[in-house]
């Protein structure tokens, strides 16, 4: 209750929370919300050279080269993307958090498997990867989402090892085993607080990347399986009508761009928030 | 002495600061830093700066070299002038050029304040070059006869070393020599020796004083320590909150101090030789204690205590292969006795420490109250962590800082499971009390507070588990004298109350000398002496005892000439 009062103190803060809410809603509410069904193909969305209609009345964001309603599938794609970029990309800094934590922790053998483990992964081409795993596995938006989780958590667990390393070694982690705290306690109550920020600013930055890399996997034939919509594939779809018909790659690229902007807010307020050390002294 | 004073005083002035006044600019107002501060500074003389932390003496001296943060100090009003220089309103780049070769500066730390990637003679030849035309070669030669001057050993091989390969004290010679490489009229030196040993500062304050003749510089001197006050200064400005309170010459403050905080500042100063023919500490309750009067079975007992880093991986991961830290430690100490461990840094004493509470792994045989320390996992150490606690150096780094002073306190009892919440909370608010705090701050987090609060707290929590023995690891080191004495009396007053066992660690040979009962003497990880506390400082029998002992700083300034 005090974080979203917070929140709606800040002028920041309560935009971005604002523009979060909107695509939450209007993901779910796609169906009531879009004019027409995504995928289905109009004889009118298209000139009569076959080319795709510019925003007009009917179609507000314009159609595309297929002749479907641009704002219906953004709409649509919203669900697709706020999946990958929500889903995803936290489970990609859940499991990037405890590896690196348990290994900066424990250090030792069980810390060095875990990072040259880590190394391994950073030096494997990610897209070369996701290849092979979508390969493997058949192709669905779950699986997407699966691919970029374990393609993604590398960075963070570098970084959070790194701060982990840091932390262990304060007077206060040592003030805590003198007094007889489990490595549990120690590791849950004393280290992952302190990582909150990290993970938040990761969370947040991450969605746009990863809404992107969808987009790559999509285009490689790999990713989420067309009609279905997603922000990125509407741009990859696309690009090559970029001079003839921008509206195809402006407005999906702005709705990445406003979602990652304001969720990348949000996490700022939050994490300022979160942090007792913000308030004042005495 | 006379000499310089007179002379000091009949010298032409070389640094005016008139009226200094500086505002700090928060978020939420600007608020008064410094407040009209104003001295003069003679040719040839020492005068220091002396107060507590946030009294502004720093802030001075980085006014003084305008070095302040812009964009969140400024000065409002005042003027410093370097002879008849006005140096506020100077442009930025003549500024530069008054820098270093006007007015030089050394600061506490040597490590962070040279350049860790480049070697000891570069950095040298570069201060020079910066403020003197003259060639590479020259540059050297110059940079090699400033390392003679600072009396550091091999001279030659040290300039193309790294900052890392010298010892503290070596590197603030560097930075002295650095410092006066150009020879500026002033010279402000900031805690130059609150990093080093105590044996290192009396060599680096001793070397100061020559240099100070040789050079011709006069040197403002930035210190807490009284005792560093009534070795080298002149004269004295007290600082409080922003403000000089007291100035004046070093004997006139220390003789007959005017003001009530001067003389609580020195009187606060533990002197060494203070509790000369006693054998106890100073009893502060008025609690007589008949549970502790014969205290026969040890709480500690340590036999051939030994750790050796780097043989294995351990705490410290990469260390040094095979470095052996402690060795042949062996002592006991019985309930209501404080141990003494003193000793220099790297002697091995806060190893010792750990190793006691099984913090690091050891060999050789601990007793907690009977009961031997064999494994070090955090499991199997559980029930002895209700008999011996911890207290840290810095109180700040020792609490963890996202959580509340109530559930600091409280944490012991969580993590051993006694009680319930409002349990918890009982117990919180009475400990609280008994270190002098008030109940109301459960609710606020570390870094509210003070230092000797913080460390109140700190002592709250050790003390939440009614432990029987307590090792205190440099636990009034980071605070102010006057703090540092009412922390210390506390510590006093719970052992009286409580019979607790302290094993107290510390460099400080004053405050161990008010501590405690029994003293050990640590040199690279041996014990080189112990015996009863008068035994050890009355009549030492090691040279290197007697070292320690001569070169605490003594904050009496008529004791520097029989010295």
């Amino acid at each position: 209750m005090r974080v979203l009062r917070e929140i709606l103190r800040q002028p920041a803060a309560l935009l971005g929370f604002a523009i979060v809410c909107i695509v939450v809603l209007s993901a779910f509410a796609a169906p009531l919300i879009a004019p027409f069904p995504p995928e289905q193909q109009m004889f009118d969305g298209l000139t009569l050279e076959g080319s795709p209609m510019p925003p007009d009345a009917k179609f507000w964001l314009g159609t595309d080269t297929l002749g479907r309603d641009l704002f219906s599938r953004l709409l649509y794609g919203a669900r697709t993307s706020l999946i990958i970029g929500v889903v995803a990309n936290g489970s990609a800094v859940l499991i990037g958090l405890t590896l690196g934590m348990l290994a900066g922790y424990l250090r030792g053998t069980v810390g060095n498997i875990i990072m040259r483990f880590t190394d391994l992964m950073m030096a494997f081409p990610a897209l070369l990867l996701a290849i092979v795993l979508a390969a493997l596995l058949k192709p669905s938006l779950w699986i997407v989402a699966l691919v970029i989780a374990s393609v993604n958590w590398v960075q963070v667990a570098r970084i959070v090892y790194t701060e982990t390393c840091a932390l262990v070694e304060r007077d206060f982690i040592v003030a805590e085993r003198s007094l007889g705290a489990s490595h549990g306690r120690i590791i849950f109550f004393h280290i992952a607080p302190h990582l909150i920020p990290t993970a938040i600013v990761w969370g947040t930055l991450g969605i746009a990347t990863t809404v992107l890399l969808e987009a790559t996997l999509s285009f490689l034939g790999i990713g989420v399986q067309p009609p279905q919509a997603s922000w990125g594939n509407i741009i990859f779809e696309s690009q090559s009508y970029f001079t003839a018909a921008p509206w195809l790659v402006y407005y999906p690229g702005l709705a990445i761009l406003l979602t990652a902007l304001s969720f990348n807010l949000v996490g700022d307020a939050l994490r300022d928030i979160l942090d007792p050390l913000q308030r004042g002294r005495l | 002495m006379k000499n310089t004073q007179k002379q000091a005083s009949g010298a032409p002035v070389v640094l005016t600061v008139e009226d200094l006044t500086l505002d700090a600019l928060t978020p939420f107002g600007s608020k008064r830093v410094l407040d009209g501060i104003s001295f003069k500074l003679h040719e040839g003389e020492t005068l220091c700066l002396a107060g507590e932390s946030g009294s502004g003496k720093s802030v001075t001296s980085l006014a003084i070299m305008r070095l302040l943060p812009i964009t969140s100090l400024r000065v409002t009003r005042g003027s410093i002038k370097l002879h008849d220089r006005e140096l506020l309103t100077l442009h930025e780049s003549a500024m530069r050029n008054v820098r270093g070769a006007d007015i030089a500066m050394i600061f506490q730390e040597p490590m962070t304040s040279l350049n860790p990637v480049m070697r000891i003679g570069d950095q040298l030849t570069e201060a020079i070059r910066t403020h003197q035309k003259m060639g590479v070669g020259d540059a050297r030669r110059a940079a090699l006869e400033m390392l003679d001057a600072v009396k550091i050993t091999d001279a030659k091989r040290r300039l193309d070393q790294y900052p890392h390969e010298l010892s503290g004290g070596m590197r603030q010679r560097v930075m002295i020599s650095m410092a006066l490489s150009c020879r500026p009229k002033v010279l402000i030196a900031d805690e130059p020796t609150t990093a080093l040993d105590v044996t290192v500062q009396a060599q680096i304050l001793k070397l100061l004083q020559e240099l100070k003749s040789e050079f011709g510089a006069s040197i403002i001197m930035i210190t807490h320590d009284m005792g560093v006050v009534a070795e080298v200064a002149d004269r004295v400005a007290i600082m409080k909150s922003g403000k000089i309170i007291e100035a004046g010459t070093t004997l006139k403050i220390f003789e007959n101090p005017q003001e009530a905080y001067t003389q609580e500042l020195i009187a606060a100063v533990p002197r060494l030789g203070a509790r000369k023919g006693t054998d106890s500490p100073p009893r502060i309750s008025s609690v007589e204690n008949v549970e502790v009067q014969t205290p026969s079975t040890a709480v500690l007992n340590v036999e051939e205590l030994a750790v050796t880093y780097g043989a294995k991986a351990g705490w410290f991961g990469k260390g040094a292969v095979g470095f052996s830290a402690v060795r042949g430690v062996s002592f006991s100490l019985k309930p209501g006795r404080t141990l003494g461990l003193v000793g220099e840094s790297g002697s091995g004493k806060s190893t010792t420490g750990k190793a006691v509470l099984g913090l690091i792994p050891f060999s050789g045989k601990v007793t907690i109250d009977g009961v031997p320390i064999t494994k070090t996992s955090q499991a199997a150490l559980k029930p002895m962590r209700r008999l011996a606690q911890m207290i840290f150096q810095d109180p700040y780094a020792s609490l963890d800082p996202r959580m509340t002073v109530g559930e600091a306190i409280a944490e012991p009892l969580v993590i051993h499971q006694i009680g319930n919440k409002n349990e918890h909370r009982d117990e919180v608010a009475s400990l609280l009390r008994k270190v002098g705090l008030s109940p109301d701050v459960a609710t606020r987090y570390p870094h509210e507070f003070s230092g000797g609060q913080r460390q109140r707290i700190c002592i709250a929590r050790a003390l939440t588990l009614r432990p029987k023995l307590i090792v205190a690891d440099e636990s009034v080191a980071a605070l102010d004298v006057s703090v540092r004495a009412r922390v210390l009396d506390l510590m006093l007053e719970l052992q009286e109350t409580m019979g607790l066992a302290y094993l107290f660690i510390s460099h400080d040979m004053a405050v161990v000398e008010r501590m405690c009962h029994d003293v050990m003497v640590m040199r690279n990880g041996e014990v080189v002496e112990s015996g009863s506390r008068r035994k050890v400082f009355e009549s030492p029998q090691v040279a290197y005892t007697k070292e320690l002992l001569s070169a605490v700083p003594i904050p009496d300034p008529r004791r520097r000439n029989a010295a």
